[in-house]
């Protein structure tokens, strides 16, 4: 048996790891994708202040804080029994479309970037931001850090910090409300990112789907998984980030369940195996039955395809128009290209920009009626979805409002089963009889980065590479060849 | 006195970044610093840098001892490998520069040192309601798959700060460090314009000096909770009778929370002179009660006083539970 190990960031703790294993044949036997790090923030959120959990959580990532942010508010607002405000409710809505104006630039240009835009077949040492920056010139690189520095400005005037926000740790509301000064500043910022979408969908279609080659890799074989899909929807069942009822369809796209975020312990249980730190979960309705895709295998999948698979189209104009376009383009719904993630992020940008609009020039935004007062503190569940999927907050405070238990469902950990999946299919498709090439790498890294793990986001944003090394052993575990990039 | 400038003219600063148990906000503090990141890349030359460049830990200790001029070291110690990298560092750098709460304090993180790993896991992959676990399984640091084995890193019981582990020149806490401060930083070390050794780059000042909020006369009958309050959005928070790390508190972020009527929950790490950030902030507390049971009133003492800096306290654990 054959063994490769692809060790991602050069050992750096805290990122994904993965083995192949070869049969004698030399051909595919298994992939496992390793996750080498706990955090422990369950257990030692326990005992304190209730006000303090939506401030203590943001730590678990600094990619995508605000989600943890908002999740934690929700939470609260749940457990205290009190809904926010008509304008607090707004003004964590609008921090929380611009975080995912941030994070999404973020990923499509410096990450998933590169393999469109650049090329797949690009060499590896194009294949990053510069790379990006040199097809598509210097004025539009200019572009895409001013509108990742909109997003994260806006999210640092309303949530106090661009990075760990604080505002929104009060049940029923939020701390500070929104200034017409700052009102004016933030609907310039807005209108600049809804033209900055409709480009980056614009870009998408001249470069990507005008080539041909570039639809047929989205296509292909390697990149598709049947799974199930998840994703937060409102009440006309469109995607919704910040608040609604979590949907789940069927591979086959058809309504499998949904159901309001307190009840989501009747519907999701999540798997321990010895080796891995992350949790692999599943529905529990049909049950843990291994890394197997189909109806009959509780693994779901969420973040940006997933969303848009589980929900009936967006609620804005022109991410609804980009939504239709996408479904006719690769075949009606759901589609299970891995790859079309990329693409789906997309139509979630331009949404974002659209929303952070409407919610920019209502008029009760910049109300002073930012608190409710909160009931007595009891149990709550708050869901958001962050940028990489549906992310779960579960407290439940003691009288004093500590917290006696807390659970947390983490965005990237329901995608991990998939994860696992897809790099299996993607080598699969590239090793057979033992011949193992460079453009493995790629591949692997490909169907990697489309879920946008937290890690590897972190782990690519400067650059837009990840350092890969694949090392083969023989069934002696003699090291037999090495392949770096 | 550590003499880095003095090739400057002929040769480019030689620098390193490295991240060891973080959430990564470090690192996009960073890139925060936008297109001013450019100016340091023109000056400097980046040795290393796992998360960006392809450089192995092999390379890094190949490197003549205090060949890097400066690393930024994110992150706190949790793991063997976290300890050994910051070893290898030190023995490789002019100049170490502990980066963040993390690496300072030991952040957030360090709140796990009230429990031990085994009580971790247990939380983890038994407790937890959606977790399905009927046999506890636990990860293993080396498991036999039908295929092969495979490893994890193993954990310690007891999250360590940087200084704790090695000898470091400077530090910049916060979580993550304020920008004008990492730009300050970075300036310093460009032109070799630095403070002694052992300070922070941030100011030695407290957060209650960057904070727009009026002091009144703080006399603290009873202790209220945030939600609690009605805001006048004017008046310190002390005076309103919630509970702010603000003068135990270093300054630097410009008193970013209680800009938007949050209490500063201490961040950026202990005060300027003050060595217990805690121990600080309950003796502040204390002198300005009007009655000692007044003190009692203050609920989960640990989290709130020492959020950031429990690792780094007086109180740490010197012998770990079993
Ligand atoms: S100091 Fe804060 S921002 Fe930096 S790594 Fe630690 S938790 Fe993240
Ligand atoms: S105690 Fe807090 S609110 Fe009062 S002045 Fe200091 S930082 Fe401001
Ligand atoms: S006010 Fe306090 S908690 Fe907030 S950012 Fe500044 S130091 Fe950190």
């Amino acid at each position: 048996m054959k063994e490769i190990v692809i060790d991602p960031v050069t050992r750096l703790e805290g990122h994904g790891k993965i083995t192949i294993y070869l049969n004698d044949a030399g051909n595919v036997e298994n992939a496992y994708f390793q996750v080498p790090e706990l955090r422990g923030f369950e257990r030692f959120c326990e005992g304190r202040r209730a006000e303090d959990l939506p401030i203590i959580t943001t730590r678990i990532c600094g990619v995508c804080p605000v989600a943890h942010h908002m999740a934690g508010a929700k939470a609260l607002d749940a457990a205290f029994n009190v809904a926010p405000t008509e304008t607090a409710k707004k003004l964590r809505e609008l921090e929380y479309v611009c975080y995912y104006i941030y994070d999404h630039i973020l990923h499509f240009y410096f990450l998933g970037g590169p393999d469109f835009v650049v090329g797949p077949d690009a060499p590896p040492a194009k294949r990053n931001i510069l790379g990006v920056i040199e097809k598509v010139g210097l004025d539009i690189a200019k572009e895409v850090i001013k509108h990742r520095a909109y997003g994260q400005k806006i999210t640092g005037i309303i949530g106090g910090r661009p990075t760990h926000p604080v505002s929104a740790c009060i049940p029923g509301g939020i701390a500070k409300a929104l200034s017409e000064e700052e009102r004016q500043e933030i609907e310039k910022m807005v209108r600049s990112c809804v033209e900055f979408g409709k480009f980056s969908l614009k870009l998408f279609h001249d470069v990507v789907l005008k080539n041909v080659d570039y639809v047929n890799l989205i296509k292909s074989d390697p990149y598709n998984l049947q799974t199930y899909y998840m994703g937060t929807v409102d009440q006309n069942n469109k995607v919704n980030f910040y608040d609604g009822d979590i949907r789940v369809v069927d591979p086959t796209g058809t309504e499998f369940v949904k159901f309001a975020p307190h009840e989501y312990l009747d519907v999701i249980r999540e798997h321990v195996e010895p080796w891995t730190y992350v949790k692999l979960p599943y529905l529990k309705k049909i049950g843990w039955k291994g890394l197997t895709t189909g109806p009959d295998s509780g693994i779901y999948r969420v973040g940006p395809l997933g969303r848009l698979n589980a929900a009936e189209g967006m609620a804005t104009p022109l991410a609804q128009e980009e939504y239709e376009f996408m479904y006719k383009t690769l075949g009606g719904k759901p589609v299970h290209a891995t790859l079309a993630f990329h693409w789906a992020r997309l139509i979630e940008l331009m949404y974002a920009t659209e929303r952070a609009l409407e919610l920019i020039t209502d008029k009760a935004i910049t109300s002073k009626d930012i608190k409710n007062k909160p009931g007595n503190p009891g149990e709550g569940v708050g869901i958001v979805e962050a940028a990489r999927g549906t992310l779960i907050h579960h407290y439940q405070l003691d009288a004093n409002a500590l917290a006696k238990k807390v659970n947390l469902v983490v965005a990237t950990t329901h995608n991990a089963p998939g994860i696992c999946m897809s790099i299996k299919n993607a080598a699969k498709g590239l090793i057979h009889n033992g011949e193992v090439n460079q453009g493995l790498l790629n591949m692997v890294e490909m169907a990697f980065r489309a879920y946008d793990p937290c890690f590897a986001c972190a782990t690519h944003f400067a650059i837009g590479e990840m350092p890969l090394e694949a090392k083969i052993f023989d069934n002696e575990k003699r090291l037999v060849k090495t392949i770096r990039r | 006195m550590i003499a880095i400038g003095e090739n400057m003219s002929s040769e480019k600063l030689k620098i390193a970044f490295y991240w060891a148990a973080s959430c990564g906000g470090c690192e996009i503090a960073v890139l925060d610093v936008n297109e001013k990141i450019l100016d340091v890349v023109a000056k400097a030359d980046i040795v290393f840098w796992p998360v960006a460049i392809d450089i192995k830990y092999k390379d890094v200790e190949a490197m003549p001892d205090k060949s890097i001029d400066a690393c930024f070291f994110n992150g706190a110690i949790r793991t063997s490998e976290n300890e050994h990298m910051a070893k290898l560092l030190r023995q490789k750098s002019k100049i170490l520069i502990a980066f963040g709460s993390c690496a300072c304090d030991g952040c957030v993180k360090g709140l796990a040192n009230l429990w031990d790993k085994n009580t971790v896991f247990e939380r983890a992959y038994r407790e937890t309601p959606s977790t399905q676990n009927p046999d506890y399984v636990t990860p293993q640091t080396s498991f036999k798959v039908q295929e092969g084995e495979l490893e994890l890193p193993e954990f310690y019981d007891t999250v360590k700060t940087l200084p704790q582990t090695v000898d470091v020149d400077y530090t910049i806490s916060g979580c993550p460090p304020p920008i004008p401060y990492i730009l300050k930083m970075f300036e310093g070390l460009l032109t070799g314009n630095l403070p002694p050794k052992g300070s922070s780059f941030l100011p030695n000042k407290s957060i209650c000096d960057e904070c727009p909020r009026e002091k009144k006369d703080r006399k603290l009958s009873a202790i209220k909770r945030i939600y609690e309050i009605d805001d006048d959005f004017k008046t310190c928070f002390w005076d309103l009778g919630v509970i702010c790390m603000g003068p135990a508190t270093r300054a630097g972020c410009g008193a970013q929370c209680p800009n938007v009527n949050i209490p500063c929950t201490g961040c950026d790490g202990p005060g300027p002179r003050v060595v217990d950030q805690g121990a600080a902030a309950i003796s502040a507390l204390a002198s300005i009660a009007t009655d000692p049971e007044v003190v009692n009133q203050a609920v989960d003492p640990i989290g709130t006083f020492y959020k950031y800096s429990l690792a780094n306290s007086i109180l740490r654990r010197k012998v770990r539970k079993k």
